[in-house]
């Protein structure tokens, strides 16, 4: 990404923060904001980021962190953007699946396994465990006494 | 030269006489009857356990493997295996089906191909059932195995077995109309219904390549209107197994399917003996009109042999059909069948009464 | 007449549900479909996936990485080699290891093969779904002879955890480059023989063109992949875009159609098989002498930070996302398969069509549900 391409995004939104990945240019955006950030990269022309090829969460104990990796198929670049959710229980961030239908089933597995949830989702239940499934796996605090053995 | 094909005639009258001569009337006609009937479904149930064997050995060398080859020399009991297999399964019986419906379909599908059977002509005078409307006898017969189907598929109580036999009822009630339209044209040709005077008519030649390019037109529109009727080869889905599990018949099991096997493949049967029959000449051997030596030589070969030769030939390519082609949506089955086999069928027809008017046919 | 009957005549046709459950002839593997008909007609089809949800992300945040390696296999296990090679391209770029050319070329020998096998399995299943049983056979007599090769050097068929972080396990089979060459041989001549079969077929043509059309934007908005993305005009192969291993010094085409539906999906992955026995023919005869592992520590730690590998399997795009906080366990993986987001374009695809285009269309995606839950 181009300084002048970063200076804009800097203008646009001053609570953006960024950082060179290991891999791709990697902004770290509060949550509040993710969804005006994230239509402003889909919809401006010099960025067109239109494909969301992966969309997760860490759990680093005090706080979530939502990633979104994203593509530009016209100018094939790459970027990752970073949100930070904090909080344990009842934690809630906005859902970027009007922008990019694949989101809706991506944040269906975070709701599943980490336990976040997504204002405005159009269908939000889990997708992989049972409906009455207590607990969300991936989290680090996650005890399973019948199906984890810990080493 | 007298014809020395072997006229089972005599045979059969002089069995009459007898037992005319020692019981009354009414008595004779009923052990006659006991007699063809038992006759029949020794028949019926051998060439069945057969047909299976040998759709499993035709599948298998299309398929690039052997079929069954272990149970008895070259496989030969495998069938009897199977079927000993199936009497000896469970009858699971369904909650809330209609139990009366759901024992009869099975029975009404036999019933059907079985009286269809009775009037094929095996050889001179190894014909049981005779009509002056023969071939119009079988067609209508034929089409009571619908209502077994539809019977089934309602009284089973599930979805699967619904859609199946919806499908399945459409289709058949659609593709009996080639069929008959098609067989119609031999029998404008031969100029009679009675399946006697066709197989005679075609003693100078088979109507196949008497009545050229209709006939051959009509040949394979009954072949493929007949793979439809008995909802084999690319018209299965009915019972299309990668789609409805099993489609009419999914809910039943043992002998009960047995029964609905064993009709379909009963029903190959008969289609192959009547394409044999009307396009190929049934038991009459190869003749060629003028060539009286040729045709003397070719009379040595006994007719039965002729018959089951053409029939198994007829067998062989429906197999061939089933285990080559993708299968149709019902949609397409039915467009084939409304938009280009019926149309194609009249305008022959057409054609066909217009040849013979003008004796324009070998 | 009773007031049930009544209603059972008179009410309004209603769409009625059928359960295309988890045990099914064609949805191959634990996928249950509940799918909204009207008639014949599909109106809409809600997928249930989970069903073989096995928890690998999570055992792997216990795993070291030359354990991830076994895991990895299973999740889409056609493309076995490619799922391990993604993992190990991610290992191997953070540790800024350079593994030895000989190791680059098997690499993507193997990968090409699995992709050959691959193709052939889902060649047989998808005939075998619409009607022509005959293909199963075929394409599976074919597959038996690269499984035979893979037997040769690994010891197994399927799952081979072959290649590790830093190189190989162990080197290949003596024998391992005159029986590829053998087998593109044999193979280039029984590839027609599936054109003869079933593509050329106007009963197959019927069942597939026009059916399950997919446009390109909704291709790359729901992040559809591999040839089914490919067969809708969005140009994704990873192997042109972001190249690795030795898919720099080949040549070959990526292949893209601009018409959307089941047959130029059927279609491009056919000549997708072409394309992967030139990739082989280029690579087989030229592989190096040399070292089949680099030099790697016993115990591998990835610094702290976080890193992304795209890999192009048989189906689309895998991307391995790891994230380390120094320890020799990953502290987060996350593996975005390409099965995954291919499965969620079903109801758009299927609704409004029959049943019997449901079954073509998933055909033609190539779903294999162990990807999908992991």
């Amino acid at each position: 990404m181009t300084e002048e391409l970063f200076n804009i995004l800097k203008s646009q939104f001053e609570s953006v923060e960024i950082k060179e990945g290991k891999n791709y240019p990697e902004f770290y955006i509060p949550a509040s904001e993710l969804t005006t950030f994230c239509k402003f990269l889909k919809d401006d022309d010099r960025f067109s980021f239109d494909f969301l090829f992966n969309l997760t969460a860490v759990d680093w104990i005090e706080y979530f962190n939502l990633v979104y990796h994203l593509e530009s198929t016209k100018n094939n670049k790459c970027i990752v953007v970073k949100s930070k959710v904090e909080g344990r229980d009842n934690v809630s961030i906005d859902t970027v699946s009007m922008l990019w239908p694949a989101a809706e089933f991506f944040e269906r597995e975070v709701f599943d396994l980490f336990g976040i949830n997504f204002n405005n989702h159009p269908d939000m239940r889990r997708l992989f465990l049972e409906e009455n499934w207590n607990g969300h796996p991936l989290r680090k605090d996650y005890i399973d006494e019948i199906n984890i053995i810990e080493r | 030269m007298t014809s020395v094909i072997y006229d089972f005639t005599p045979l059969t009258q002089s069995i009459d006489q007898f037992l005319t001569k020692n019981l009354s009337q009414g008595w004779a006609l009923t052990i006659e009857l006991v007699i063809i009937g038992l006759v029949f479904l020794l028949f019926y149930a051998v060439i069945g356990l057969y047909l299976v064997l040998a759709e499993r050995r035709v599948c298998a060398f299309m398929q690039n493997r052997l079929g069954p080859n272990r149970v008895g020399p070259g496989g030969f009991f495998q069938t009897i295996a199977d079927l000993i297999k199936l009497l000896l399964k469970e009858l699971i019986p369904i909650r809330r089906a209609d139990k009366f419906l759901f024992n009869l379909a099975p029975f009404i599908v036999i019933i059907a191909s079985f009286m269809a059977i009775a009037a094929i002509p095996f050889a001179k005078g190894l014909h049981a059932i005779d009509f002056n409307i023969g071939i119009f006898y079988v067609i209508a017969v034929s089409s009571l195995g619908v209502v077994g189907i539809l019977i089934a598929g309602w009284s089973s109580n599930s979805k699967y077995s619904l859609i199946g036999a919806m499908r399945s009822g459409a289709q058949i009630v659609s593709y009996e109309l080639s069929v008959g339209l098609s067989l119609l044209t031999i029998v404008i040709f031969a100029g009679s219904m009675q399946l006697s005077e066709v197989i005679q008519s075609q003693a100078d030649g088979w109507w196949i390549w008497k009545g050229h390019i209709p006939a051959v037109v009509a040949f394979l529109v009954f072949m493929i209107a007949s793979t439809a009727e008995t909802n084999r080869g690319p018209f299965d889905l009915a019972e299309a197994e990668s789609e409805l599990t099993a489609g009419f018949h999914t809910e039943y099991s043992g002998i009960k399917f047995a029964f609905f096997f064993l009709a379909e493949y009963m029903n190959m049967f008969i289609v192959a003996s009547f394409a044999a029959t009307m396009f190929f000449g049934g038991w009459m051997p190869l003749h060629i009109g003028g060539w009286d030596t040729f045709n003397h030589i070719m009379d040595y070969i006994p007719p039965i042999i002729w018959y089951f030769g053409k029939t198994a030939l007829m067998i062989y390519l429906i197999m061939w059909f089933k285990w080559t082609f993708p299968r149709l949506r019902i949609d397409q089955l039915l467009t084939l069948e409304w938009k280009y086999l019926l149309p194609i069928n009249l305008v022959n027809i057409l054609i066909v009464a217009f040849i013979s008017w003008k004796h324009w046919h070998f | 007449m009773t007031e049930e009957i009544k209603e059972i005549l008179f009410t309004e046709h209603e769409e009625y549900m059928i359960n295309m459950g988890p045990q099914h002839p064609s949805t191959h593997g634990v996928l249950r479909f509940e799918v909204f008909l009207k008639g014949e007609v599909v109106t809409r089809l809600v997928p249930h996936c989970g069903y073989i949800h096995r928890g690998i992300e999570k055992m792997c945040e216990k795993d070291t990485y030359p354990q991830i390696i076994h895991l990895t296999d299973r999740m889409d296990y056609f493309s076995a080699h490619m799922n391990n090679e993604a993992v190990c391209l991610c290992v191997e770029n953070a540790l800024q290891v350079e593994v030895p050319e000989r190791v680059k070329y098997i690499r993507t020998i193997l990968a090409e093969l699995g992709r050959l096998a691959s193709h052939q399995l889902w060649w047989c299943a998808f005939g075998m779904d619409l009607g022509a049983l005959t293909t199963f056979f075929y394409g599976l007599r074919d597959r038996e002879k690269i499984l035979d090769i893979f037997e040769e050097s690994f010891g197994s068929r399927l799952l081979h955890s072959f290649i590790t972080p830093g190189g190989l396990m162990h080197d290949v089979h003596p024998n391992f480059q005159n029986r590829i060459k053998e087998f593109i041989k044999y193979f280039r001549k029984k590839l027609p023989e599936y054109d003869q079969l079933l593509t050329g077929n106007i009963i197959f043509q019927n069942r597939t063109k026009g059916i399950g059309q997919l446009s390109k934007e909704d291709a790359i908005a729901y992040g559809i992949t591999g040839p089914s993305g490919r067969g809708s005009g969005f140009s994704c192969d990873i192997r042109k875009k972001y190249p690795y291993s030795a898919y720099p010094y080949v040549q070959f085409e990526e292949k893209l159609s601009e018409v959307g539906d089941t047959f130029s999906r059927y279609k491009l992955r056919i000549d997708e098989m072409w394309e992967s026995m030139k990739i082989i023919e280029q690579l087989v005869d030229n592989i190096p002498e040399g070292d089949y592992t680099a030099k790697m520590k016993a115990v591998l730690r990835l610094p702290e930070g976080e890193y992304f590998q795209k890999v192009e399997t048989a189906r689309g795009e895998l991307g391995v996302y790891i994230v380390s906080d120094g320890n020799k366990y990953p502290y987060r993986i996350k593996f975005r398969t390409p099965n995954f987001s291919n499965l969620f374009i079903m109801n758009k695809l299927a609704s409004g069509g029959k049943i019997a285009d449901l079954v073509a269309i998933s055909g033609s995606l190539d779903l294999i549900i162990p990807d999908i839950d992991r």
